[in-house]
């Protein structure tokens, strides 16, 4: 049976993979940042997981807004990072688990989460930052990977109660996998920010510290904020902390938070990190 | 009742909703575009051309000559889809901020460190 063993929430934004490639790990600005993995790399040597399942958004790499999925599940073999546009390092191909990927697909729509299933999916940043950080040097070769995007976009977006949702979705299907598996998941994104308009540069950091405490054992709290709540609190793109509900959907109702680093600014972000282990 | 029917303002905020999303269609299709070097390379010889690929609006255009980011977010501009013209110009999230609240990068940049204070 696969048992998901922790939930990881980490910011994904393209700076940090700008800092790697020019390795800037050291310097005074990074890091306080970059050392906050310390105990994530720690324990992901320790635990050895097979597979990350990886929500995050994409930042207009894959999906145009000709077609613009609520959520979308990769289901592929090999995953590929490509041209941005604006100069990150693409990284080595990602493997995927497509058994698996089929697996969740199946249970999520008998669920009633119809996701779009991708037989192929260009990964950007908001999926490879978070890899380089938990496997520094890319790696990350013998993890499988199961990406779960979520739209960040365009409104209408998915509540945060619909996200968290869709996690116990997946939670549920992946210990209903029977293959033996060591699973654990990705929440990326986040936390306060916004990057258009007069108000960019808006940062919450009274609202992410709350968040933070609130997800590890309370997350029903944080369910009842709207996209609109989440946008006037933490900005326009504060609403990536839908991927860490997500994240904390799939986790049983109590777990151990095993560490926790906060760092505001990362580029224009207040940027958290967290690692939570769930109790089988 | 949809989130978005709210039509009172986010102070400083546009919500890209489908109103946005149908007005900003062609010019957020160039940017996207750009994703490709060669169009990279297209756009740098002749812009007003490029644009016209694409059916930009007059005010389009002129906000994608002016480097106008809060013109092209009021003309459908996503944010996404303008970090990619805004690549093109060698310049990264921190600039474009200090662009759109007309304040020098020093200063955006302190404005930042300020919040986490």
């Amino acid at each position: 049976m696969a048992n998901i063993i922790g939930g990881i929430g980490s910011s994904h934004i393209p700076a940090i993979g700008m800092a790697i490639a020019r390795k800037l790990q050291q310097t005074p600005y990074w890091k306080s940042f970059f050392d906050g993995y310390a105990p994530i790399h720690d324990w992901l040597a320790r635990e050895k997981p097979d597979v990350a399942i990886i929500f995050y958004n994409d930042h207009g790499l894959e999906f145009f807004l000709d077609k613009k999925p609520t959520f979308a599940i990769g289901a592929a073999a090999q995953y590929n990072s490509y041209d941005e546009g604006w100069g990150i390092d693409t990284i080595p191909p990602v493997i995927g688990n497509e058994d698996m990927s089929w697996h969740i697909c199946n249970e999520l729509v008998e669920d009633e989460f119809d996701i779009t299933i991708c037989q192929e999916l260009g990964i950007d940043h908001g999926l490879t930052v978070p890899l380089q950080l938990m496997w520094p040097e890319n790696s990350y070769g013998h993890m499988q990977v199961i990406p779960v995007v979520i739209n960040c976009e365009q409104h209408p977006m998915p509540s945060p109660k619909r996200c968290f949702n869709l996690g116990r979705a997946i939670g549920k299907a992946v210990k209903s996998y029977q293959k033996d598996l060591k699973v654990v998941v990705f929440g990326t994104g986040g936390l306060s920010h916004q990057l258009d308009g007069r108000r960019a540069g808006h940062i919450n950091k009274e609202f992410d510290l709350m968040c933070l405490d609130k997800i590890v054992n309370q997350p029903e709290e944080l369910l009842n904020y709207s996209i609109r709540d989440m946008t006037e609190l933490a900005g326009s793109q504060g609403v990536e902390f839908n991927m860490w509900l997500g994240m904390r959907g799939t986790l049983v109702d109590q777990v151990k938070q095993l560490h926790r680093n906060y760092h505001i600014p990362i580029s224009n972000t207040g940027a958290g990190t967290l690692l939570l282990e769930n109790s089988l | 009742m949809s989130y978005l029917d709210n039509k009172t303002p986010i102070p400083g905020t546009i919500m890209f909703d489908g109103h946005m999303a149908r007005v900003g269609y062609g010019l957020n299709k160039m940017c996207y575009s750009l994703n490709a070097q060669s169009a990279r390379d297209e756009f740098a010889r002749d812009e007003m051309a490029y644009c016209d690929k694409f059916c930009l609006t007059k005010g389009q255009k002129k906000a994608i000559e002016d480097r106008d980011i809060n013109g092209l977010l009021e003309q459908g501009g996503n944010i996404y889809f303008l970090a990619k013209f805004a690549g093109c110009l060698g310049l990264n999230m921190q600039d474009i901020g200090a662009l759109q609240t007309g304040v020098t990068l020093e200063e955006f940049k302190e404005k930042l460190v300020t919040a986490g204070q």
